[in-house]
């Protein structure tokens, strides 16, 4: 089909009256990728992507769709197309109209738009429903059919906005898998805006933690597992314990932190300024009734137990935490299982707690 | 224990205590839909079956004679005064509904997409009611000293230079007349559109800006279809109002046109009651089958 673009945001803001929704943002999306604006209601995830699309004026910086600076064009001359949050469906027209309704506006010949409306739905599999008004279709299918009506004008980026959030959790993880599949045989760029992690990270090559108008952290899903930059990344993501304390020690490429509590905590990285400091402890590396090294865990009351199947969760406070979680294999926790208000000891490796990065400093 | 000792007496009461709930159950239902259908049926069922029975009886200067003749219609529907009485009103109706449908939809459109906020809407749509908060006939007889020989419009006409006689057309004529009914009818037209282009959600407006639709087709193609059971809602208001209206013709026009209504009027002024039922009749007949022809052309179940 048509060839990717990549995208590049110049220090883009948004400003509503006197709240800023977006504060001068930068980032730079890569021909062809996939990339996930991730992030809590409210963040300005949506807002970003709208300001791509053109349907929100950019209040300050530049965007750029390929070699095109696309600030001020209307939005269907810029080269996006955009699948909104309810699909959006014109719902007097059939689903055929809906698909060519680009077309029409362009002055397209009816017999042509029909032709290539019906060649798009069968892209989507849809082609049997062409003359279906959207009320009598499914949320998948009318997602399928939103999908096809902005794939027509092609594109060479590709907006969604919460595209999976309207579907059952089954029909979810299948057409994830459907998106994923779709942007592959494309190779056009998508942008695609959730608050679910688990959807960012099955689907992206590049995600982008937003947080109160302001990227957190851009990288790779591996990336953003592994090494969380700020504490809202890790704790965002959920894959870490976040302890914050006072940096009571400084070696070569590790920190101690000392909690409010007296626990005291190893950390790999180099210290933030400030004298405060914030380490992720991953919860899946944590080890339950092992003597901790000094600094690698502590000892704490458990108060909650959560089985799930591979795994059991555990939340403990001890040694000045609260609500520490641990997720130990099941083999391992039935080997010895505990109960609500024992306290047990938690240990982890030295490379499984890092120093986490503060966004101002 | 002692309820598997109690279970077995009490079973064979059951049947009978069920069947009594059942039979009470349906009179419950009968009874819920009984003040509705009392009401319809005493104001509104009643008076039409006794219009049409009337329209059937013989008259003269005196007193009505019940009976079953079609004289009545024979004469509403051979007279060639009938017919152009209904052309007239007619006329009326489809001037003040094409005036009504475009002005209500424009204000109807301002106040849905270009004002902002839901207070200042609000406002707004209040003002539309002003016109309401006066009857019907003082404001008609305040378009008077507006449009009369020496009224306001004339006189500024004149001192302008524009026109060097009073212009007589403004007052006493159709013109007067449509005028009187647009400004009385369009807000009827205004809010069942008013509600649904409310309803019409906003991303779709942005969906179609998004595959290239600029402002004309965005309005043509998604916005005004999306209108259409609004408007048919407004239409039957102003449509069956038009039709029926009288006041409005005789003042407006100072006598010189004739509608249906005001002719029924007549009729009954010269204790004409089976003409007039007739007439009624025939006038209830046209009304529904242009709202039973609007209907087929709009769905509008939508929005009830």
């Amino acid at each position: 089909m048509s060839k990717a673009a990549a995208i590049d945001i110049a220090s883009v803001s948004k400003v509503y009256g006197t709240m800023t929704a977006v504060h001068a943002i930068s980032l730079k999306i890569p021909a062809g990728s996939y990339c996930c604006l991730l992030g809590p209601s409210g963040c300005g995830k949506s807002t970003t992507l709208r300001m791509i699309a053109g349907h929100e004026r950019i209040s300050s910086g530049d965007i750029r769709l390929g070699n095109t600076v696309v600030t001020d064009l209307p939005p269907a001359r810029r080269g996006t197309a955009m699948m909104f949050q309810s699909y959006a469906l014109f719902p007097h027209l059939d689903v055929a109209d809906n698909v060519a309704f680009s077309l029409k506006m362009k002055g397209v010949s009816k017999e042509e738009r029909r032709t290539r409306a019906l060649d798009m739905l069968k892209l989507v599999q849809m082609d049997a429903y062409a003359g279906r008004r959207p009320a009598q279709l499914s949320g998948g299918q009318q997602q399928r059919v939103a999908l096809a009506r902005a794939l027509i004008t092609d594109p060479e980026a590709l907006l969604l906005d919460e595209p999976l959030s309207a579907l059952d959790p089954f029909l979810k993880v299948r057409v994830r898998a459907e998106l994923k599949k779709l942007q592959n045989e494309l190779g056009i760029t998508f942008v695609h805006v959730t608050h679910s992690q688990e959807e960012a990270m099955a689907l992206a090559d590049l995600i982008v933690v937003m947080n109160e108008g302001r990227i957190e952290q851009a990288a790779h899903p591996r990336t953003i597992f592994e090494r969380p930059a700020t504490a809202f990344v890790a704790r965002f993501m959920g894959d870490h314990n976040v302890i914050s304390g006072r940096v009571a020690d400084v070696r070569d490429g590790a920190v101690t932190v000392e909690v409010a509590g007296g626990g005291r905590f190893d950390a790999l990285g180099r210290p933030p300024e400030g004298g405060q400091a914030d380490i992720a402890v991953r919860t899946d590396r944590v080890r339950l009734g092992e003597a901790p090294a000094p600094g690698l865990g502590f000892t704490g009351i458990v108060t909650n137990v959560e089985y799930r199947g591979a795994s059991v969760k555990l939340t403990a406070s001890g040694a000045g935490i609260e609500d520490f979680t641990a997720i130990v294999g099941d083999g391992a926790f039935f080997a010895r299982p505990v109960t609500v208000g024992e306290a047990v000891p938690f240990a982890w490796g030295a490379e499984d707690a890092i120093v986490l990065g503060r966004l101002d400093s | 224990m002692a309820i598997a000792v109690e279970q077995p007496a009490a079973s064979p009461a059951r049947p009978a205590g069920a069947r009594l709930v059942s039979v009470l159950g349906r009179l419950a239902a009968y009874l819920q839909a009984a003040p509705l259908a009392l009401i319809l049926g005493v104001f509104l069922l009643a008076p039409i079956l006794m219009i049409v029975a009337v329209s059937f009886w013989d008259y003269d200067f005196a007193r009505l004679y019940p009976d079953f003749v079609l004289t009545n219609y024979a004469e509403t529907l051979g007279s060639w005064v009938t017919w152009r009485t209904y052309l007239n009103t007619l006329k009326y109706a489809a001037i003040v509904w094409a005036l009504t449908l475009f002005i209500g939809f424009w204000v109807a459109y301002f106040l849905a997409f270009h004002v902002r906020t839901a207070t200042m809407q609000m406002v707004l749509f209040l003002v539309c009611t002003v016109p309401f908060l006066t009857s019907n006939i003082i404001r008609m007889i305040s378009w008077i000293p507006v449009l009369g020989r020496n009224g306001l419009v004339n006189a500024t006409l004149i001192e302008m230079g524009l026109v060097s006689t009073p212009v007589e057309w403004l007052l006493y004529s159709d013109f007067a007349v449509v005028l009187a009914m647009v400004h009385l009818y369009t807000l009827f037209m205004v809010t069942p559109i008013f509600n649904t282009l409310m309803r019409i959600d906003r991303a779709l407006i942005e969906a179609a800006r998004d595959a290239g639709a600029n402002g004309w087709q965005v309005l043509s193609n998604v916005v005004l279809p999306l209108a259409k059971p609004g408007m048919a809602i407004g239409t039957i208001f102003v449509v069956t109002l038009v039709m029926a209206d009288f006041i409005t013709v005789q003042v407006m026009s100072g006598g010189q046109s004739a509608s249906v209504a005001l002719m029924m009027r007549n009729q009954m002024s010269l204790l004409q009651y089976p003409a007039a039922a007739a007439n009624a009749v025939v006038l209830l007949v046209l009304v529904l089958l242009m709202v039973a022809g609007i209907l087929r052309v709009v769905d509008i179940r939508k929005e009830l």
